[in-house]
């Protein structure tokens, strides 16, 4: 009884929703760019880059929306990079993940260096204000679900996403620019992770740290595979695994260490894949680089 | 009469070279861009790795555990498997090598070798999953090892925090002296802590080396990497294969740990890998997945490594500018078409199209 | 009713391959036009040119007189040209109407798809045509008929005028064929012109109103099908080239060494792709395969080779069940196999002659000892197979990638006959190499032959089959059709074998 009171109150409610937008958000984007056929385990860096730039604007104008629209826009710029060799060059797009990763690891330390002088925490700035019991970012991130749910299932681009993802020839054979839509979709991801770092450093601090996604792209990116490359499908995993972070640290009072609390999210997507329970099946023509008139 | 086409491996290090090259501009310009002076940050950098015998043993002990990680990287390349959760082998397999380094009273001759093999057994464990899923079921391996280094580090943090720490620590207690690396400062007078497990990986690699290229096993691997369907046609097993070479690769990783924890800090700790796992990655492709070419670029990552603290202090140039580095690196191999393309429009004078 | 398309003079070349030679193709409004000949033949090239796949590199088309410049697929379809794939182009998570529209939706505001626009046309165009579909289902969930009428509304939805079927045919039940030709005469009851690519000549002269005969990348001519006989189309899409000669001295036949029963495939979608093949091989006895690709001869050999599952038979060598064995065991047992596509299945491309030389003998006895190589002995087994097979380069190190196709096929035919099979498969043994070697191959298995060997050769070119073989199977849509002594059996009657026609006309019925 008393256990039950101590986890599920109103409290963990709120907790857990926070938790969960930045994993939605970022598992969001995911969701387009491999459904789309471009694998992204970039998300991570994609979301700390949007976290630095956004603390950065927000610095130098006073301003937490700039902030907010600067990580979005520059977390699509960041994108392009991953678009760029593995849609033109053909590169591995596990190669290019690893490659952003470490990119924005490095490129966020430097430069918080470079205009903090400093390598561990940047000033406070200037958050995002309340609107009711939670941060802007977080009805933001409802409406992401709800748009890219119409988007991708009820547009045209949509079924266009979906088409290439799949069978990218069949795509082209009716004339679809399967290169153009993969590049927007890759951008989306960026904009989409970058907002969602942003939520991090503005909406839930007022700090940028070293490292302070520590390893949430890496959740987002298992709640997009969890919820089986759908919108609600990642909202569903995402306020799942937003619980259990919520509630790690309520858990170790009844003996219950966090780090087993930590690892589920990662069990849960291993046995996900390997169709315990119900499999979850990636797009089929994911991280196959598109050749034109290669005719099988 | 040579069996190595020269022609080809020359090439393959050129698009190497050019890549280093390339990422060293460009990081320059970011050095300069910050407001620093670039060729005192690089002067900088070679003075912290070659400065003194003592520098340049401590580039050679951060180049240890990067041999293992790239060539745990890159045998499993060779099968066409990319084992991105090297970083989780070698915390798993470093953890093991700590705990069953505190076993009292056994012998040196079987407690150290007892030790190390306890660590590679982990490393091959903590991939095993991810292996039978991909040999059995076709799951990525990308995925499902990504997701293993997240387990290992929640399951390595609560093990060494809360069942092996030392009281009042962030550390496992220290391991006997039966199971520590010998050091080279028990020889020469320096302080590095450079110690057999450098040997060690020299020897691996050349044991790697013979294992791919003079062995059924190599041979059947690299089969199964260049051409599943040819691989079957002659006999050969896949999936077995795939579990072999993966669950090698595990050992490897789970090697680098146990170097780090036997040699360097004789303990488990916090902050124990310096993200050897992911450089690993950048080593085997600048190495182009080959033993010698994985000691060339471990070496290169292990100067920037051990280089960096240098060139921040004398120059003011943040130690991270070595992880952008690295990061430009991989950015640039993976994407080598661009500098095949742009050798073949010079040697052809125009494009072959 | 006057001509629609006129494709006139189309010449296409490859590097090396001169896949269409001035070739003529009239097409009047309104027929159904068929395009027959071998494979290889053109056909594929010729209509990818007209659908803009291909660019022709000499000659013109006229679509309702006017000059035509297909540049890409969509031009194509703007003029009203529709394909309808072989391989259908259908993306199997999405449904069938969400195929139908995908590049040519029907949308609301805010770029939402009308989809309950979108199921009515279907649905219209559906009952129009007499093309019976679930506009909701998924196309993975439907059966292959249903897919190709999806294929065929895809491009009616597209408002072609002409449609050109490829090989639509080949993936069918007999039934589901009988649909597709009410579905072909339909369309031509409310306008349409049809191009139909086929090797089958029993339904070219049911369907047709004319037929183009190519070979060899020529148009050989057009004929009105009710002029037609099986016997003349046969002839024109074989030809009457002289035979290639093989010194061999008759068949000196021992026991029954291998014997193949009852077999048969499923493939996953529970279509039968081997049905009830039965034969017997004798030593010192070639039995060839003949048949037009595509009708089972892949996948039998895949079977006997361990590469793939029958789901039922006997197939035994010597006595010995080796059905559904591994491909190692197989090999064990002493079967050779020079395999349809070198580059897919018989070579490691980035191996050396000399490891490529070993491979599935890799890991025994003489050239391995334990997990050790010895590399003497796989060196010295690279130089006598090249000097005793006349590979060149004469350099074991070298990638066999770099290798001619001729010099590739000797590697793979010097390992594969040197170990001593008692079995040798030997498919499409010469299939793009050049005649030097092509001589040197067909001697080597003659001499396995006459070492007592037994010899199942496969290939789609008749000329090889009918100068190598002692008695002749002939496939059609994964059946043997019939066993025949290859002295006694012209080449015009194996051709009709072949397209679905039946030896000679007096036992047809």
């Amino acid at each position: 009884m008393d256990i039950l009171t101590q986890i599920f109150n109103l409290q963990t409610l709120y907790a857990t929703i926070r938790m969960a937008t930045p994993l939605v958000i970022a598992a969001i984007g995911g969701i387009f760019c491999e459904r789309s056929g471009i694998i992204n385990i970039a998300l991570e860096g994609m979301m700390l880059m949007g976290a630095f730039i956004a603390v950065l604007i927000s610095y130098f104008t006073g301003s937490p929306w700039l902030g907010l629209i600067g990580a979005t826009v520059f977390g699509g710029v960041f994108a392009v990079i991953h678009a760029f060799v593995s849609i033109k060059y053909h590169a591995d797009q596990v190669v290019s993940g690893v490659a952003l990763n470490m990119l924005a690891a490095g490129g966020t330390v430097f430069l918080l260096n470079v205009f903090f002088n400093t390598s561990g925490t940047s000033p406070a700035v200037n958050s995002l204000p309340y609107w009711g019991p939670f941060k802007p970012t977080v009805y933001f991130g409802l409406l992401f679900v709800l748009v890219a749910h119409y988007v991708i299932f009820h547009t045209t681009f949509g079924l266009r996403v979906r088409s290439i993802g799949e069978h990218p020839h069949a795509a082209d054979s009716v004339g679809i620019n399967v290169e153009l839509t993969r590049y927007i979709c890759v951008i989306i991801s960026g904009m989409l992770a970058g907002f969602a770092g942003a939520h991090l450093s503005l909406g839930v601090l007022n700090i940028f740290r070293e490292g302070m996604t520590a390893g949430r792209g890496f959740i987002a990116l298992a709640a997009m595979i969890f919820g089986k490359w759908t919108p609600f499908g990642a909202l569903g995993a995402g306020l799942l695994f937003g619980f259990f972070q919520a509630v790690q640290i309520r858990l170790q009072g009844f003996a219950i260490p966090s780090e087993f609390v930590q690892m589920i999210p990662y069990i849960f997507t291993v046995v996900a894949l390997a169709g315990v329970i119900g499999r979850a099946t990636p797009p089929a023509a994911i991280g196959k680089p598109f050749k034109k008139n290669n005719r099988s | 009469m040579s069996g190595i086409e020269w022609n080809k491996v020359l090439k393959e290090m050129a698009i190497s070279l050019v890549a280093i090259f390339s990422s060293f501009i460009i990081g320059a310009i970011v050095v300069l861009l910050s407001g620093y002076n670039p060729i005192q940050a690089y002067h900088a950098l070679l003075y912290g790795a070659f400065g003194s015998l003592n520098n340049i043993a401590d580039t050679l002990l951060a180049t240890t555990p990067l041999i293992f990680t790239g060539m745990a990287v890159a045998f499993a390349f060779r099968c066409g498997l990319f084992n991105i959760g090297g970083e989780g082998q070698l915390l798993v397999g470093g953890l093991t090598a700590a705990w069953v380094g505190t076993f009292q009273g056994i012998p040196m001759l079987i407690h150290l070798p007892l030790t190390v093999m306890a660590a590679m057994l982990a490393g091959a464990l903590w991939v095993f999953i991810p292996a039978i899923l991909k040999a059995k079921l076709g799951v990525h391996e990308v995925i499902t090892t990504i997701m293993f280094n997240y387990i290992a580090y929640s399951l390595v943090a609560y093990i060494s925090l809360k069942v092996l720490a030392r009281p009042g620590t962030v550390q496992t207690h220290t391991i006997e002296e039966s199971a520590k690396f010998w050091r080279f400062s028990n020889l020469i007078d320096m302080h590095s802590y450079l110690n057999i497990g450098f040997v060690i990986a020299l020897a691996v690699l050349v044991i790697v080396y013979y294992l791919l290229w003079k062995t059924t096993i190599g041979y059947e691997i690299r089969a199964v990497g260049i051409s599943p369907d040819a691989a079957e046609y002659g006999g050969i097993n896949s999936a077995r294969n795939i579990v072999i070479a993966l669950m090698i690769s595990g050992m490897l990783a789970g090697l680098a740990g146990a170097e780090r924890a036997l040699g360097l800090f004789y303990n488990y700790r916090s902050g124990f890998s310096a993200e050897y796992g992911f450089t690993g990655i950048a080593v085997a492709l600048l190495g182009r997945n080959h033993p010698l070419g994985v000691l060339l670029a471990a070496l290169l990552f292990g100067i920037l490594s051990n280089g960096r603290t240098y060139m921040n202090m004398m120059a003011g140039v943040p130690v991270d500018l070595v992880v952008i580095l690295q990061a430009v690196i991989i950015l640039f191999v993976s994407a080598d078409l661009v500098f095949r393309r742009l050798f073949k429009f010079k040697k052809n004078g125009k494009g072959d199209e | 009713m006057g001509k629609i398309l006129q494709m006139k003079n189309i010449t296409k070349r490859f590097p090396g391959v001169l896949a269409n030679d001035r070739v003529n193709l009239d097409l009047e409004a309104g027929e159904i036009h068929a395009l027959i000949g071998e494979n290889g033949a053109g056909k594929s090239t010729l209509m990818s040119i007209l659908f803009g796949i291909y660019k022709q590199n000499e000659g013109e088309i006229y679509y309702k007189g006017q000059k035509l410049d297909i540049n890409n697929p969509n031009d194509a379809i703007d003029a009203g040209i529709g394909m309808v794939h072989q391989h259908f182009m259908l993306v199997p998570t999405l449904t069938v109407t969400e195929n139908i529209i995908l590049g040519s939706e029907p949308t609301k505001s805010l770029g939402r798809i009308d989809i309950d626009k979108a199921v009515a046309k279907v649905r219209k165009l559906s009952q129009e045509y007499g093309l019976e579909v679930d506009p909701l289902a998924k196309i993975k969930d439907i059966s292959v008929g249903m897919e190709q009428r999806v294929e065929i509304l895809k491009v009616l939805y597209r408002q072609a005028e002409v449609l050109i079927f490829d090989e639509p045919t080949a993936v069918l039940t007999p039934q589901e064929v009988e649909g597709l030709y009410k579905i072909m005469y339909n369309l031509i009851d409310q306008g349409k012109s049809i191009i139909f690519i086929t090797h089958k000549l029993k339904e070219v002269l049911s369907v047709s109103d004319h037929i183009t005969v190519l070979r060899k990348g020529k148009s050989i001519g057009t004929v009105e099908t009710a002029q037609a006989s099986e016997r003349e189309l046969a002839q024109m899409m074989v030809g009457r080239e002289v035979l290639l000669e093989v010194d061999k001295e008759p068949a000196n036949l021992g026991d029954v060494r291998v014997e193949v029963k009852g077999l048969n495939l499923n493939d996953n979608k529970g279509v039968k792709v081997l049905d009830d093949i039965n034969f017997q091989i004798r030593e010192g006895e070639i039995l060839g395969i003949a048949g037009v690709e595509g009708n089972g001869q892949s996948e039998l050999v895949e079977v006997l080779t361990g590469l793939t599952k029958a789901t039922e038979g006997i197939f035994k060598l010597e006595g010995q069940e080796l059905l559904n064995s591994t491909a190692r065991n197989i090999r064990e047992a002493k079967v050779g196999h020079i395999p349809e596509d070198r580059h897919k299945h018989g070579l490691v491309l980035d191996y050396s002659v000399e490891d490529n030389l070993v491979l599935g003998h890799h890991y025994k006895d003489p050239f391995a000892k334990g997990i050790n190589f010895d590399f003497n002995a796989l060196e010295d087994n690279a130089k006598r197979l090249i000097k005793e097979y006349d590979i060149r380069p004469a350099n074991k190190d070298a990638k066999v990638k770099s290798f001619s196709g001729g010099n590739q096929q000797k590697v793979i035919v010097a390992r594969e006959f040197d170990f001593g099979p008692e079995l040798l498969i030997a498919s499409q043994p010469t299939r793009g190499v050049d005649i030097g070697a092509i001589e040197f191959i067909h001697k080597r298995i003659i001499e396995q032959r006459d070492a007592g060997k037994a010899v199942l050769v496969i290939s789609a070119e008749l000329s090889e089959i009918m100068s190598l073989s002692d008695r002749i199977a002939v496939m059609y849509e994964g059946r043997i059709v019939d066993i025949v002594e290859a002295d006694k059996v012209t080449k015009e009657e194996l051709g009709l074998l072949m397209t679905g026609g039946s030896k000679s006309k007096e036992e047809s019925k």
